[in-house]
Protein backbone atom coordinates (compact mmCIF):
# COMPACT_ATOMS: atom_id res chain seq x y z
CA UNK A 1 0.00 0.00 0.00
CA UNK A 2 2.94 2.28 0.70
CA UNK A 3 3.64 3.88 -2.64
CA UNK A 4 6.07 6.61 -3.52
CA UNK A 5 3.45 9.35 -3.10
CA UNK A 6 2.44 8.15 0.36
CA UNK A 7 3.12 10.72 3.04
CA UNK A 8 5.13 10.03 6.15
CA UNK A 9 3.83 7.75 8.86
CA UNK A 10 2.78 9.34 12.15
CA UNK A 11 1.58 6.16 13.79
CA UNK A 12 0.94 2.57 12.93
CA UNK A 13 -1.12 -0.15 14.60
CA UNK A 14 0.52 -3.56 14.37
CA UNK A 15 -1.43 -6.70 15.20
CA UNK A 16 -3.32 -4.72 17.78
CA UNK A 17 -5.79 -6.63 19.95
CA UNK A 18 -7.86 -5.11 22.73
CA UNK A 19 -9.79 -6.80 25.51
CA UNK A 20 -12.46 -5.58 27.92
CA UNK A 21 -11.88 -8.22 30.56
CA UNK A 22 -12.34 -11.49 28.68
CA UNK A 23 -14.19 -9.98 25.73
CA UNK A 24 -12.03 -9.19 22.74
CA UNK A 25 -13.16 -5.89 21.32
CA UNK A 26 -10.50 -5.35 18.65
CA UNK A 27 -8.96 -8.07 16.52
CA UNK A 28 -5.59 -7.90 14.93
CA UNK A 29 -5.74 -4.38 13.66
CA UNK A 30 -3.05 -3.21 11.28
CA UNK A 31 -3.31 0.30 10.04
CA UNK A 32 -1.10 3.27 9.18
CA UNK A 33 -1.87 6.84 10.21
CA UNK A 34 -0.23 9.40 7.99
CA UNK A 35 1.37 12.59 9.18
CA UNK A 36 -0.68 15.79 8.84
CA UNK A 37 -3.58 13.92 7.27
CA UNK A 38 -7.11 13.27 8.45
CA UNK A 39 -7.96 9.62 8.90
CA UNK A 40 -11.60 8.72 9.48
CA UNK A 41 -12.81 5.61 11.29
CA UNK A 42 -16.24 4.52 10.16
CA UNK A 43 -18.40 1.51 10.88
CA UNK A 44 -21.68 0.52 12.53
CA UNK A 45 -22.32 1.08 16.24
CA UNK A 46 -20.35 -1.27 18.44
CA UNK A 47 -17.75 -2.05 15.79
CA UNK A 48 -14.96 -0.88 18.06
CA UNK A 49 -14.01 2.39 16.38
CA UNK A 50 -14.23 4.40 19.60
CA UNK A 51 -12.42 1.67 21.50
CA UNK A 52 -9.68 1.81 18.92
CA UNK A 53 -9.49 5.61 19.05
CA UNK A 54 -9.29 5.63 22.85
CA UNK A 55 -6.32 3.28 22.70
CA UNK A 56 -4.19 5.99 21.10
CA UNK A 57 -4.16 8.05 24.29
CA UNK A 58 -4.41 5.08 26.65
CA UNK A 59 -7.81 6.19 27.92
CA UNK A 60 -8.57 2.56 28.71
CA UNK A 61 -5.92 2.63 31.42
CA UNK A 62 -8.30 4.68 33.54
CA UNK A 63 -10.55 1.69 34.06
CA UNK A 64 -9.66 -1.71 35.46
CA UNK A 65 -9.72 -4.95 33.49
CA UNK A 66 -8.70 -3.56 30.09
CA UNK A 67 -5.82 -5.10 28.21
CA UNK A 68 -3.85 -4.24 25.09
CA UNK A 69 -1.90 -6.65 22.90
CA UNK A 70 0.31 -5.75 20.01
CA UNK A 71 1.66 -2.32 19.23
CA UNK A 72 0.76 1.16 18.19
CA UNK A 73 4.02 2.63 16.93
CA UNK A 74 4.37 6.38 17.16
CA UNK A 75 6.79 8.24 14.93
CA UNK A 76 9.31 9.80 14.49
CA UNK A 77 10.67 8.30 17.72
CA UNK A 78 9.19 4.84 17.14
CA UNK A 79 7.66 4.61 20.63
CA UNK A 80 5.14 1.85 21.25
CA UNK A 81 2.25 3.79 22.78
CA UNK A 82 0.83 0.64 24.32
CA UNK A 83 3.98 -0.55 26.01
CA UNK A 84 3.60 -0.96 29.78
CA UNK A 85 6.91 0.87 30.12
CA UNK A 86 5.45 3.96 28.50
CA UNK A 87 3.55 6.09 30.99
CA UNK A 88 0.00 6.80 29.80
CA UNK A 89 0.47 10.39 30.95
CA UNK A 90 3.41 10.77 28.57
CA UNK A 91 1.19 9.44 25.79
CA UNK A 92 -1.61 11.87 26.64
CA UNK A 93 0.85 14.76 26.64
CA UNK A 94 1.59 14.00 23.00
CA UNK A 95 -1.85 12.87 21.85
CA UNK A 96 -4.81 15.21 22.39
CA UNK A 97 -8.46 14.25 22.42
CA UNK A 98 -11.83 15.81 21.73
CA UNK A 99 -14.83 13.94 23.06
CA UNK A 100 -18.23 13.06 21.71
CA UNK A 101 -20.09 15.39 24.03
CA UNK A 102 -18.45 18.75 24.66
CA UNK A 103 -16.94 18.49 28.14
CA UNK A 104 -15.64 21.90 29.16
CA UNK A 105 -14.66 22.16 32.80
CA UNK A 106 -16.95 24.27 34.97
CA UNK A 107 -14.30 26.98 35.01
CA UNK A 108 -13.66 30.09 32.97
CA UNK A 109 -13.02 29.93 29.24
CA UNK A 110 -9.46 31.02 29.90
CA UNK A 111 -8.80 28.37 32.53
CA UNK A 112 -10.22 25.64 30.30
CA UNK A 113 -7.64 26.37 27.64
CA UNK A 114 -4.82 27.11 30.06
CA UNK A 115 -5.37 23.87 31.96
CA UNK A 116 -3.15 21.67 29.81
CA UNK A 117 -0.36 24.23 30.16
CA UNK A 118 -0.79 24.49 33.91
CA UNK A 119 -0.61 20.71 34.14
CA UNK A 120 2.77 21.01 32.45
CA UNK A 121 3.89 23.47 35.09
CA UNK A 122 3.46 26.66 33.05
CA UNK A 123 2.43 29.51 35.32
CA UNK A 124 3.88 32.52 33.55
CA UNK A 125 0.95 34.78 32.81
CA UNK A 126 2.43 36.18 29.59
CA UNK A 127 3.15 32.74 28.17
CA UNK A 128 -0.29 31.49 29.20
CA UNK A 129 -2.05 34.50 27.70
CA UNK A 130 -0.27 34.06 24.42
CA UNK A 131 -0.80 30.31 24.15
CA UNK A 132 -4.44 30.57 25.19
CA UNK A 133 -5.03 33.15 22.48
CA UNK A 134 -3.24 31.07 19.87
CA UNK A 135 -5.20 27.97 20.79
CA UNK A 136 -8.51 29.82 20.69
CA UNK A 137 -7.56 31.30 17.30
CA UNK A 138 -6.57 27.84 16.12
CA UNK A 139 -9.97 26.53 17.12
CA UNK A 140 -11.70 29.43 15.33
CA UNK A 141 -13.43 30.68 18.45
CA UNK A 142 -11.19 33.60 19.45
CA UNK A 143 -13.37 36.30 17.91
CA UNK A 144 -16.43 35.00 19.73
CA UNK A 145 -14.88 34.79 23.19
CA UNK A 146 -12.02 37.27 23.31
CA UNK A 147 -14.06 39.79 25.30
CA UNK A 148 -15.31 37.29 27.84
CA UNK A 149 -12.44 34.99 28.64
CA UNK A 150 -13.41 35.09 32.31
CA UNK A 151 -16.95 33.82 31.67
CA UNK A 152 -17.80 30.28 32.65
CA UNK A 153 -17.30 27.86 29.78
CA UNK A 154 -20.51 25.87 30.31
CA UNK A 155 -22.47 29.02 29.45
CA UNK A 156 -21.27 28.82 25.83
CA UNK A 157 -23.40 27.17 23.16
CA UNK A 158 -22.79 23.52 22.35
CA UNK A 159 -20.83 24.27 19.18
CA UNK A 160 -18.72 26.87 20.96
CA UNK A 161 -18.09 24.45 23.81
CA UNK A 162 -16.82 21.86 21.38
CA UNK A 163 -14.50 24.35 19.71
CA UNK A 164 -13.32 25.38 23.18
CA UNK A 165 -12.53 21.72 23.86
CA UNK A 166 -10.56 21.66 20.62
CA UNK A 167 -8.69 24.77 21.77
CA UNK A 168 -7.98 23.05 25.08
CA UNK A 169 -6.46 20.14 23.21
CA UNK A 170 -4.53 22.42 20.82
CA UNK A 171 -3.01 24.58 23.55
CA UNK A 172 -0.40 21.96 24.33
CA UNK A 173 0.59 21.34 20.69
CA UNK A 174 -0.31 17.67 20.40
CA UNK A 175 1.24 15.65 17.60
CA UNK A 176 -1.91 13.62 17.06
CA UNK A 177 -5.45 14.79 17.76
CA UNK A 178 -8.22 12.28 18.36
CA UNK A 179 -11.85 13.20 17.65
CA UNK A 180 -14.49 10.85 19.00
CA UNK A 181 -17.65 11.66 17.01
CA UNK A 182 -17.12 15.35 17.77
CA UNK A 183 -20.27 16.57 16.08
CA UNK A 184 -22.82 14.00 17.18
CA UNK A 185 -24.21 16.34 19.85
CA UNK A 186 -24.22 19.42 17.61
CA UNK A 187 -26.61 21.05 15.16
CA UNK A 188 -25.77 21.18 11.43
CA UNK A 189 -24.31 24.69 11.54
CA UNK A 190 -22.01 23.92 14.46
CA UNK A 191 -21.13 20.66 12.73
CA UNK A 192 -20.13 22.55 9.59
CA UNK A 193 -17.88 24.82 11.65
CA UNK A 194 -16.14 21.85 13.27
CA UNK A 195 -15.64 20.13 9.92
CA UNK A 196 -14.12 23.25 8.45
CA UNK A 197 -11.88 23.48 11.47
CA UNK A 198 -10.70 19.88 11.08
CA UNK A 199 -9.80 20.69 7.52
CA UNK A 200 -7.81 23.70 8.68
CA UNK A 201 -6.12 21.87 11.55
CA UNK A 202 -4.52 19.17 9.48
CA UNK A 203 -1.94 21.69 8.34
CA UNK A 204 -0.42 21.48 11.79
CA UNK A 205 -1.53 18.23 13.40
CA UNK A 206 -2.34 14.66 12.43
CA UNK A 207 -6.01 13.86 12.97
CA UNK A 208 -7.83 10.63 13.66
CA UNK A 209 -11.58 11.02 13.70
CA UNK A 210 -14.37 8.61 14.53
CA UNK A 211 -17.62 9.41 12.82
CA UNK A 212 -20.89 7.61 12.20
CA UNK A 213 -21.72 10.09 9.52
CA UNK A 214 -20.34 8.88 6.20
CA UNK A 215 -20.82 12.18 4.43
CA UNK A 216 -18.68 13.68 7.13
CA UNK A 217 -15.98 11.08 6.62
CA UNK A 218 -16.08 11.76 2.89
CA UNK A 219 -15.93 15.52 3.42
CA UNK A 220 -13.16 15.81 5.96
CA UNK A 221 -10.85 12.84 5.62
CA UNK A 222 -7.92 11.91 3.41
CA UNK A 223 -7.95 8.29 4.49
CA UNK A 224 -10.78 6.13 5.71
CA UNK A 225 -10.85 2.88 7.62
CA UNK A 226 -13.97 0.76 7.73
CA UNK A 227 -14.32 -1.32 10.87
CA UNK A 228 -16.77 -4.09 11.52
CA UNK A 229 -17.14 -6.31 14.59
CA UNK A 230 -13.76 -5.32 15.97
CA UNK A 231 -11.91 -5.89 12.73
CA UNK A 232 -10.32 -3.50 10.29
CA UNK A 233 -12.12 -4.48 7.12
CA UNK A 234 -10.69 -1.97 4.75
CA UNK A 235 -8.33 0.97 4.79
CA UNK A 236 -7.51 3.29 1.94
CA UNK A 237 -7.69 6.75 0.49
CA UNK A 238 -11.11 8.19 1.21
CA UNK A 239 -12.12 8.71 -2.41
CA UNK A 240 -11.14 5.15 -3.28
CA UNK A 241 -13.04 3.70 -0.32
CA UNK A 242 -16.14 5.64 -1.21
CA UNK A 243 -16.01 5.21 -4.97
CA UNK A 244 -14.85 1.64 -5.35
CA UNK A 245 -14.58 -0.24 -2.08
CA UNK A 246 -12.76 -3.54 -2.41
CA UNK A 247 -14.64 -5.37 0.30
CA UNK A 248 -18.28 -6.33 -0.06
CA UNK A 249 -18.97 -5.40 3.60
CA UNK A 250 -17.59 -1.91 3.13
CA UNK A 251 -19.67 -1.44 0.04
CA UNK A 252 -22.82 -2.62 1.84
CA UNK A 253 -22.18 -0.17 4.66
CA UNK A 254 -21.41 2.91 2.63
CA UNK A 255 -24.25 2.30 0.20
CA UNK A 256 -26.60 2.08 3.17
CA UNK A 257 -27.51 -1.57 2.95
CA UNK A 258 -26.26 -2.09 6.44
CA UNK A 259 -25.63 0.00 9.47
CA UNK B 1 -59.49 -3.83 20.74
CA UNK B 2 -62.22 -1.33 19.98
CA UNK B 3 -61.04 2.27 19.97
CA UNK B 4 -62.35 4.06 23.06
CA UNK B 5 -65.06 6.66 22.81
CA UNK B 6 -64.41 10.14 24.08
CA UNK B 7 -66.63 9.43 27.12
CA UNK B 8 -64.62 6.32 27.98
CA UNK B 9 -61.34 8.22 27.72
CA UNK B 10 -62.67 10.96 29.96
CA UNK B 11 -63.95 8.45 32.52
CA UNK B 12 -60.55 6.75 32.54
CA UNK B 13 -58.73 10.03 33.11
CA UNK B 14 -61.19 10.99 35.86
CA UNK B 15 -60.49 7.70 37.69
CA UNK B 16 -56.76 8.25 37.39
CA UNK B 17 -57.04 11.84 38.60
CA UNK B 18 -59.05 10.75 41.62
CA UNK B 19 -56.17 8.53 42.74
CA UNK B 20 -53.77 11.40 42.08
CA UNK B 21 -55.75 13.65 44.38
CA UNK B 22 -56.07 10.92 46.99
CA UNK B 23 -52.35 10.27 47.13
CA UNK B 24 -51.62 13.96 47.25
CA UNK B 25 -53.89 14.32 50.27
CA UNK B 26 -52.23 11.40 52.06
CA UNK B 27 -48.80 12.80 51.28
CA UNK B 28 -49.64 16.24 52.64
CA UNK B 29 -51.10 14.64 55.76
CA UNK B 30 -47.94 12.59 56.44
CA UNK B 31 -45.72 15.59 55.86
CA UNK B 32 -47.95 17.67 58.10
CA UNK B 33 -47.70 15.20 60.98
CA UNK B 34 -43.92 15.25 60.89
CA UNK B 35 -43.69 19.02 60.66
CA UNK B 36 -46.34 19.52 63.34
CA UNK B 37 -44.45 17.39 65.85
CA UNK B 38 -41.25 19.36 65.27
CA UNK B 39 -43.03 22.68 65.60
CA UNK B 40 -44.76 21.53 68.77
CA UNK B 41 -41.47 20.43 70.32
CA UNK B 42 -39.63 23.61 69.45
CA UNK B 43 -42.62 25.76 70.34
CA UNK B 44 -43.06 24.03 73.68
CA UNK B 45 -39.38 24.51 74.53
CA UNK B 46 -39.58 28.14 73.55
CA UNK B 47 -42.70 28.75 75.65
CA UNK B 48 -41.21 27.13 78.71
CA UNK B 49 -37.78 28.63 78.36
CA UNK B 50 -38.83 32.08 77.16
CA UNK B 51 -38.45 33.84 80.50
CA UNK B 52 -34.78 32.85 80.68
CA UNK B 53 -33.83 33.80 77.13
CA UNK B 54 -32.02 37.07 77.67
CA UNK B 55 -28.48 38.34 77.27
CA UNK B 56 -27.44 37.22 80.76
CA UNK B 57 -28.37 33.66 79.90
CA UNK B 58 -25.57 33.69 77.33
CA UNK B 59 -23.03 35.61 79.36
CA UNK B 60 -23.35 33.93 82.76
CA UNK B 61 -21.86 30.69 83.98
CA UNK B 62 -24.01 27.96 85.48
CA UNK B 63 -25.00 28.70 89.07
CA UNK B 64 -26.68 27.05 92.01
CA UNK B 65 -29.58 29.42 91.62
CA UNK B 66 -31.62 28.67 88.52
CA UNK B 67 -32.55 32.25 87.80
CA UNK B 68 -28.91 33.35 87.71
CA UNK B 69 -27.66 30.41 85.68
CA UNK B 70 -26.38 30.87 82.17
CA UNK B 71 -24.88 28.80 79.38
CA UNK B 72 -21.66 30.69 78.77
CA UNK B 73 -19.28 27.81 79.41
CA UNK B 74 -21.61 25.42 77.58
CA UNK B 75 -21.97 27.29 74.32
CA UNK B 76 -18.31 28.26 74.24
CA UNK B 77 -17.41 24.62 74.97
CA UNK B 78 -19.71 23.39 72.24
CA UNK B 79 -18.24 25.79 69.68
CA UNK B 80 -14.66 24.86 70.58
CA UNK B 81 -15.37 21.12 70.53
CA UNK B 82 -17.03 21.52 67.12
CA UNK B 83 -13.97 23.40 65.92
CA UNK B 84 -11.68 20.53 66.90
CA UNK B 85 -14.14 18.00 65.47
CA UNK B 86 -14.27 19.75 62.11
CA UNK B 87 -10.52 20.29 62.02
CA UNK B 88 -9.94 16.57 62.54
CA UNK B 89 -12.84 15.03 60.62
CA UNK B 90 -12.67 17.12 57.45
CA UNK B 91 -9.11 16.37 56.32
CA UNK B 92 -9.32 12.73 57.38
CA UNK B 93 -12.73 12.08 55.89
CA UNK B 94 -12.17 14.00 52.66
CA UNK B 95 -8.79 12.40 52.02
CA UNK B 96 -10.18 8.94 52.74
CA UNK B 97 -13.16 9.54 50.47
CA UNK B 98 -10.97 10.81 47.64
CA UNK B 99 -8.65 7.86 48.02
CA UNK B 100 -11.50 5.36 47.89
CA UNK B 101 -13.12 6.97 44.85
CA UNK B 102 -10.13 8.05 42.80
CA UNK B 103 -7.19 5.86 43.74
CA UNK B 104 -8.23 2.58 45.35
CA UNK B 105 -8.43 -0.43 43.08
CA UNK B 106 -11.76 -2.21 43.11
CA UNK B 107 -11.08 -5.50 44.87
CA UNK B 108 -12.11 -7.42 47.97
CA UNK B 109 -10.04 -5.22 50.27
CA UNK B 110 -11.89 -2.09 49.21
CA UNK B 111 -15.17 -4.01 49.42
CA UNK B 112 -14.43 -4.84 53.05
CA UNK B 113 -13.41 -1.26 53.79
CA UNK B 114 -16.61 -0.06 52.19
CA UNK B 115 -18.80 -2.38 54.28
CA UNK B 116 -16.95 -1.33 57.40
CA UNK B 117 -17.47 2.36 56.76
CA UNK B 118 -21.19 1.72 56.54
CA UNK B 119 -20.96 -0.27 59.77
CA UNK B 120 -18.98 2.47 61.49
CA UNK B 121 -21.79 4.90 60.81
CA UNK B 122 -24.10 2.58 62.74
CA UNK B 123 -21.89 2.11 65.82
CA UNK B 124 -23.70 3.53 68.88
CA UNK B 125 -22.09 6.75 70.00
CA UNK B 126 -21.49 5.46 73.54
CA UNK B 127 -19.10 2.90 72.07
CA UNK B 128 -17.07 5.72 70.56
CA UNK B 129 -17.05 7.24 74.02
CA UNK B 130 -15.61 4.06 75.53
CA UNK B 131 -13.02 3.82 72.79
CA UNK B 132 -12.03 7.45 73.26
CA UNK B 133 -11.80 7.06 77.03
CA UNK B 134 -9.24 4.33 76.54
CA UNK B 135 -7.30 5.91 73.69
CA UNK B 136 -7.48 9.70 73.87
CA UNK B 137 -8.02 10.22 77.58
CA UNK B 138 -5.64 7.61 79.02
CA UNK B 139 -3.27 6.22 76.38
CA UNK B 140 -2.55 9.55 74.68
CA UNK B 141 -2.97 11.40 77.95
CA UNK B 142 -5.22 14.13 76.52
CA UNK B 143 -7.32 13.95 79.68
CA UNK B 144 -10.87 15.19 79.97
CA UNK B 145 -10.23 17.97 77.54
CA UNK B 146 -11.75 19.74 74.55
CA UNK B 147 -9.21 17.88 72.44
CA UNK B 148 -10.41 14.46 73.61
CA UNK B 149 -14.04 15.41 73.05
CA UNK B 150 -13.38 16.92 69.64
CA UNK B 151 -11.44 13.90 68.44
CA UNK B 152 -14.12 11.53 69.75
CA UNK B 153 -16.86 13.34 67.89
CA UNK B 154 -14.59 13.49 64.84
CA UNK B 155 -14.43 9.69 64.86
CA UNK B 156 -18.17 9.62 65.22
CA UNK B 157 -18.84 11.75 62.15
CA UNK B 158 -15.95 10.44 60.07
CA UNK B 159 -18.13 7.89 58.25
CA UNK B 160 -20.64 10.63 57.43
CA UNK B 161 -17.91 12.82 55.95
CA UNK B 162 -16.41 9.93 53.98
CA UNK B 163 -19.75 8.89 52.54
CA UNK B 164 -20.67 12.49 51.69
CA UNK B 165 -17.31 12.97 49.98
CA UNK B 166 -17.72 9.82 47.93
CA UNK B 167 -21.26 10.69 46.92
CA UNK B 168 -20.15 14.17 45.88
CA UNK B 169 -17.28 12.76 43.84
CA UNK B 170 -19.51 10.20 42.17
CA UNK B 171 -21.86 12.90 40.98
CA UNK B 172 -19.04 14.39 38.87
CA UNK B 173 -19.48 13.06 35.33
CA UNK B 174 -16.80 10.69 34.04
CA UNK B 175 -16.31 12.93 31.01
CA UNK B 176 -14.92 15.70 33.22
CA UNK B 177 -12.34 13.34 34.69
CA UNK B 178 -11.52 12.01 31.22
CA UNK B 179 -11.25 15.54 29.89
CA UNK B 180 -8.67 16.33 32.53
CA UNK B 181 -6.70 13.12 32.11
CA UNK B 182 -6.75 13.49 28.33
CA UNK B 183 -4.54 16.60 28.42
CA UNK B 184 -1.96 14.66 30.38
CA UNK B 185 -2.92 15.44 33.97
CA UNK B 186 -1.93 13.11 36.77
CA UNK B 187 -4.54 11.76 39.11
CA UNK B 188 -3.56 14.26 41.77
CA UNK B 189 -3.76 17.19 39.34
CA UNK B 190 -7.21 15.98 38.35
CA UNK B 191 -8.23 15.82 42.03
CA UNK B 192 -6.66 19.13 42.88
CA UNK B 193 -8.08 21.16 39.98
CA UNK B 194 -11.37 19.38 39.39
CA UNK B 195 -12.55 16.64 41.71
CA UNK B 196 -12.06 18.48 45.00
CA UNK B 197 -13.43 21.86 43.91
CA UNK B 198 -16.45 20.35 42.17
CA UNK B 199 -17.17 18.00 45.07
CA UNK B 200 -16.79 20.77 47.65
CA UNK B 201 -20.46 21.78 47.93
CA UNK B 202 -21.45 18.17 48.60
CA UNK B 203 -18.56 17.64 50.99
CA UNK B 204 -19.41 20.78 52.97
CA UNK B 205 -23.02 19.73 53.20
CA UNK B 206 -21.94 16.36 54.57
CA UNK B 207 -19.57 17.96 57.03
CA UNK B 208 -22.25 20.26 58.38
CA UNK B 209 -24.78 17.43 58.63
CA UNK B 210 -22.13 15.50 60.55
CA UNK B 211 -21.41 18.46 62.83
CA UNK B 212 -25.12 18.95 63.41
CA UNK B 213 -25.26 15.39 64.60
CA UNK B 214 -22.14 15.77 66.75
CA UNK B 215 -23.33 18.96 68.40
CA UNK B 216 -26.15 17.12 70.15
CA UNK B 217 -24.14 14.08 71.24
CA UNK B 218 -24.12 13.62 74.98
CA UNK B 219 -23.23 10.03 75.71
CA UNK B 220 -19.65 9.88 74.38
CA UNK B 221 -18.82 13.25 75.94
CA UNK B 222 -20.06 12.11 79.33
CA UNK B 223 -18.13 8.88 78.92
CA UNK B 224 -14.84 10.66 78.44
CA UNK B 225 -15.65 12.66 81.54
CA UNK B 226 -16.74 16.14 80.57
CA UNK B 227 -17.63 18.08 83.67
CA UNK B 228 -21.17 19.18 84.27
CA UNK B 229 -20.28 22.30 86.17
CA UNK B 230 -17.67 24.64 84.75
CA UNK B 231 -17.41 28.21 85.92
CA UNK B 232 -14.53 29.34 83.75
CA UNK B 233 -13.70 29.54 80.07
CA UNK B 234 -10.80 27.79 78.35
CA UNK B 235 -7.80 30.12 78.10
CA UNK B 236 -7.95 32.29 75.01
CA UNK B 237 -4.78 32.22 72.89
CA UNK B 238 -2.13 34.52 74.36
CA UNK B 239 -4.37 35.60 77.21
CA UNK B 240 -2.51 36.52 80.41
CA UNK B 241 -2.64 33.64 82.87
CA UNK B 242 -1.23 35.15 86.02
CA UNK B 243 0.49 38.03 87.76
CA UNK B 244 3.94 37.26 86.37
CA UNK B 245 2.98 38.26 82.85
CA UNK B 246 2.84 34.72 81.49
CA UNK B 247 0.42 34.19 78.64
CA UNK B 248 -1.47 31.17 77.40
CA UNK B 249 -0.16 29.45 74.31
CA UNK B 250 -1.97 29.47 71.00
CA UNK B 251 -3.55 26.09 71.61
CA UNK B 252 -3.71 25.82 75.37
CA UNK B 253 -7.48 25.87 75.19
CA UNK B 254 -7.62 22.42 73.60
CA UNK B 255 -6.38 20.85 76.84
CA UNK B 256 -8.86 22.69 79.00
CA UNK B 257 -11.74 21.02 80.86
CA UNK B 258 -15.07 21.98 79.37
CA UNK B 259 -18.75 21.39 79.24
CA UNK B 260 -21.11 21.40 76.25
CA UNK B 261 -24.74 22.30 75.67
CA UNK B 262 -26.31 18.84 75.86
CA UNK B 263 -24.50 18.08 79.09
CA UNK B 264 -25.63 21.36 80.58
CA UNK B 265 -29.18 20.54 79.58
CA UNK B 266 -28.94 17.04 80.97
CA UNK B 267 -27.53 18.43 84.19
CA UNK B 268 -30.39 20.86 84.60
CA UNK B 269 -33.13 18.36 83.87
CA UNK B 270 -31.80 16.05 86.56
CA UNK B 271 -32.07 18.75 89.28
CA UNK B 272 -35.00 18.44 91.73
CA UNK B 273 -35.76 22.19 91.60
CA UNK B 274 -38.32 22.69 88.78
CA UNK B 275 -36.90 26.16 88.10
CA UNK B 276 -33.96 24.48 86.39
CA UNK B 277 -36.35 22.94 83.88
CA UNK B 278 -36.92 26.42 82.55
CA UNK B 279 -33.16 26.71 82.04
CA UNK B 280 -33.09 23.33 80.33
CA UNK B 281 -35.88 24.34 77.96
CA UNK B 282 -34.17 27.62 77.16
CA UNK B 283 -30.84 25.89 76.54
CA UNK B 284 -32.58 23.27 74.42
CA UNK B 285 -34.03 26.03 72.31
CA UNK B 286 -30.61 27.60 71.89
CA UNK B 287 -29.13 24.23 70.87
CA UNK B 288 -31.90 23.82 68.30
CA UNK B 289 -31.08 27.28 67.04
CA UNK B 290 -27.42 26.33 66.68
CA UNK B 291 -28.29 23.20 64.68
CA UNK B 292 -30.77 25.00 62.46
CA UNK B 293 -28.38 27.84 61.74
CA UNK B 294 -25.68 25.33 60.80
CA UNK B 295 -28.11 23.73 58.37
CA UNK B 296 -28.99 27.13 57.01
CA UNK B 297 -25.31 27.84 56.42
CA UNK B 298 -25.01 24.48 54.63
CA UNK B 299 -27.90 25.28 52.33
CA UNK B 300 -26.56 28.75 51.59
CA UNK B 301 -23.05 27.48 50.90
CA UNK B 302 -24.30 24.75 48.63
CA UNK B 303 -26.43 27.19 46.70
CA UNK B 304 -23.57 29.66 46.35
CA UNK B 305 -21.03 27.11 45.20
CA UNK B 306 -23.29 25.09 42.92
CA UNK B 307 -24.24 28.17 40.96
CA UNK B 308 -20.88 28.05 39.22
CA UNK B 309 -20.66 24.32 38.74
CA UNK B 310 -22.59 22.77 35.92
CA UNK B 311 -21.76 20.33 33.23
Amino acid sequence: MQTHDSPQLKAEARDFNFFYGQAQALKKINMPIYDKKVTALIGPSGCGKSTYLRSFNRMHDLYPGNRYEGEIRFYPDNTNLLSPEVDPIEVRMRVGMVFQKPNPFPKTIYENVAYGLRVRGENNKRVLDEKVENALRGAAIWEEVKDRLQDLAPNLSGGQQQRLCIARALATDPELLLFDEPTSALDPIATGAIEELVHELKKRVTILIVTHNMQQAARVSDYTAYMYLGEMVEFGKTDEIFIKPKDKRTEDYITGRMG
Amino acid sequence: MQPMTTEQIRALIARGKLKDTLFQAIGILCLGIGLLVIFLLVGDMLMRGMERLNIEFFTEFASRRASQSGILSAWVGTLLVMLVTAAAAVPLGVAAGIYLEEYAKRNWVTDIIEINITNLAAVPSIVYGLLALGIFVYTFGFGQSILSAGLTLALLILPIVIVATREAIRSIPAMIREGSMAVGATRWQTCRYHIIPYAMPGILTGVIIGLARAIGETAPIITIGALTFIAFLPPAPFAPTGMDGATAGMFDWVMSPFTVMPIQIFNWTSRPDPAFEVNAAAAGFVLMGMVLSMNAVAIWLRYRMRKNIKW
